[in-house]
């Protein structure tokens, strides 16, 4: 099965990869993205559109997309799993968390 | 096609700008003249007007911002003349907004229900006049122009995980065509840059355009922060959560994509129009409507608009060409979307051939070549407001 599904992921320091089709569940699919490469088996379905991990990323830890950190992960997420809503959270504009949406947003 | 096809044909406004549309645009300045407005477009082809619920009872900032909207409106040089109606007793009064108008030198009249002494007869007269209007514009021929005197606005709008892939990278190839070509980008929807910032600051011009990007961030964010709720409840929208983007830093790295690589030259303000050429930001919210009208009423003669999840988006004035990040929205979405980005997704093309098969697709636009929007009369205007109404 690999290699049959594309994958993309923007830069090597990516936690992340979006699937450009949907891909089921223990599929193994092929990511790279310049010098980077992984083989992995998704743990979930992924749907167009939708990330899955490329590495193990511990609760707390930053999760990066485009080389830049696009939120926080809420819990442990396994390599080839889903990630969205219900294990990644968003740092910013973050009312309902204001000490923290206050650190981030420090700017100048 | 070739750089020949690529000429810009548009109506030369007695101050200099030019216009790639010729309406006349019946300019409601209060909510209660809106349905008035409406009926004379109804009796007089070749004009347009916009439906809002505003224009009483603002003070302060949100008064100068709605103002400020109502005149760009009129003075956006795809309008070839102003019927500005008014009640009489509104706080945006009709004949205010006429004078700044006047200073385009483009032909502009006043009517108001109170002084006309009632709807009927408000609807004949603003008609009349209107009908007027309409003969002496069908009678501006188009002349070339260039590159340079055009004002390109950028927007996304139901964006998907795709949209930062495809649709919005190809914009930003687009946005640094018309730069390298001396022409104005503009970069609006600050909500849909939170977490994208660093990257624009670093290509600011300058210390004070720096400080200005993080200014309005800050404002933006801090809006979000007093209300005391995850901007995520709003912000992703329940369609892009369920196209793929799980936080807004997320769709905002991907928004980010349409300012291209230019040095960003300036930081206006909400439908302030540009006083630089090159990448400019303008301080809007992400809501479709209201950075539409920002951008419309700050000059803007064309919008590119992207979408991942589909939209029939358009306004009274400006063309709006929308370009799809999916094939599948395009398929699905045909009669409201012009462009597909989608084949950048499948491998088919890179982002720079989309980008110029946009460029193409704006000189069509500017030489007359109507969008989806403007067929189905997508007529959307909405001011973002920044304060209460008393």
């Amino acid at each position: 099965m690999e290699n049959v599904h594309r994958t993309l992921m923007m830069k090597p320091s990516d936690k992340v990869a979006v699937a450009l089709s949907k891909i089921e569940k223990n599929t193994i699919v092929q990511v790279i993205s310049q010098t980077t490469k992984y083989v992995i088996e998704l743990q979930d379905d992924i749907q167009f559109g939708h990330k899955f991990a490329v590495v193990p990323i511990k609760k707390g830890e930053d999760i990066l997309k485009y080389g830049e950190v696009i939120g926080v992960a809420s819990e442990d997420i396994a390599e080839g799993e889903h990630v969205h809503i219900h294990n990644l959270e968003g740092k910013r504009g973050r009312g309902d968390k204001n000490d923290r949406a206050k650190q981030t947003t420090t700017g100048i | 096609m070739t750089e020949l096809n690529k000429q810009l044909l548009g109506y030369r406004r007695p101050d200099g700008t030019v216009g790639i549309r010729n309406h006349v645009l019946i300019l409601p300045t209060i909510t209660c003249a809106t349905q008035t407005a409406q009926r004379i477009t109804e009796l007089v082809d070749g004009t347009v007007t916009f439906i809002h619920q505003h224009g009483c009872a603002q003070v302060g900032e949100d008064y100068e911002q709605t103002f400020r909207t109502y005149v760009g409106m009129g003075a956006n040089p795809n309008v070839y003349g102003v019927v500005v109606l008014g009640l009489g007793c509104e706080t945006h009064q009709a004949k205010s907004v006429a004078g700044e108008l006047k200073k385009t030198g483009k032909p502009v009249e006043v009517v108001s229900i109170q002084d006309h002494g009632g709807t009927l007869t408000t609807i004949a007269e603003g008609a009349k006049i209107a009908a007027k209007m309409v003969q002496d514009a069908s009678m501006e021929m188009r002349v070339p122009f260039d590159f340079s005197e055009l004002i390109v606005g950028t927007e996304c709008g139901g964006s998907d995980a795709c949209s930062g892939l495809s649709a919005n990278p190809a914009v930003g190839a687009v946005s640094d065509k018309i730069v390298e070509r001396g022409g104005t980008a503009i970069l609006a929807e600050t909500t849909e840059l939170i977490g994208a910032e660093h990257l624009l600051a670093d290509r600011a011009v300058d210390d004070h355009v720096s400080k200005r990007v993080y200014e309005v961030i800050n404002a933006m964010e801090n809006r979000a922060i007093k209300m005391g709720v995850d901007i995520r409840t709003g912000n992703p929208s329940p369609g892009n959560i369920e196209g793929g983007l799980s936080s807004l830093e997320e769709k905002s790295l991907g928004a980010s994509t349409k300012a291209g690589s230019s040095p960003l030259q300036e930081l206006v303000s909400y439908a302030e129009r540009p006083t630089k050429k090159g990448l400019v930001w303008m301080d809007t919210p992400g809501h479709d409507i209201e950075q539409l009208t920002g951008m419309a009423a700050g000059g803007a003669q064309v919008v590119l608009f992207t979408s991942g999840r589909g939209t029939p988006t358009g306004s009274p004035i400006v063309p709006t060409i929308k370009i799809s990040t999916n094939s599948m929205m395009f398929e699905s979405m045909q009669e409201n979307m012009d462009i597909n980005a989608g084949t950048i997704i499948e491998g088919q093309e890179t982002v720079d051939a989309v980008g110029e098969r946009i460029l193409n697709e704006v000189a069509l636009t500017c030489r007359g070549k109507k969008t989806k929007a403007e067929i189905l009369k997508q007529h959307d205007f909405g001011i973002w407001r920044i304060g209460p109404t008393f």
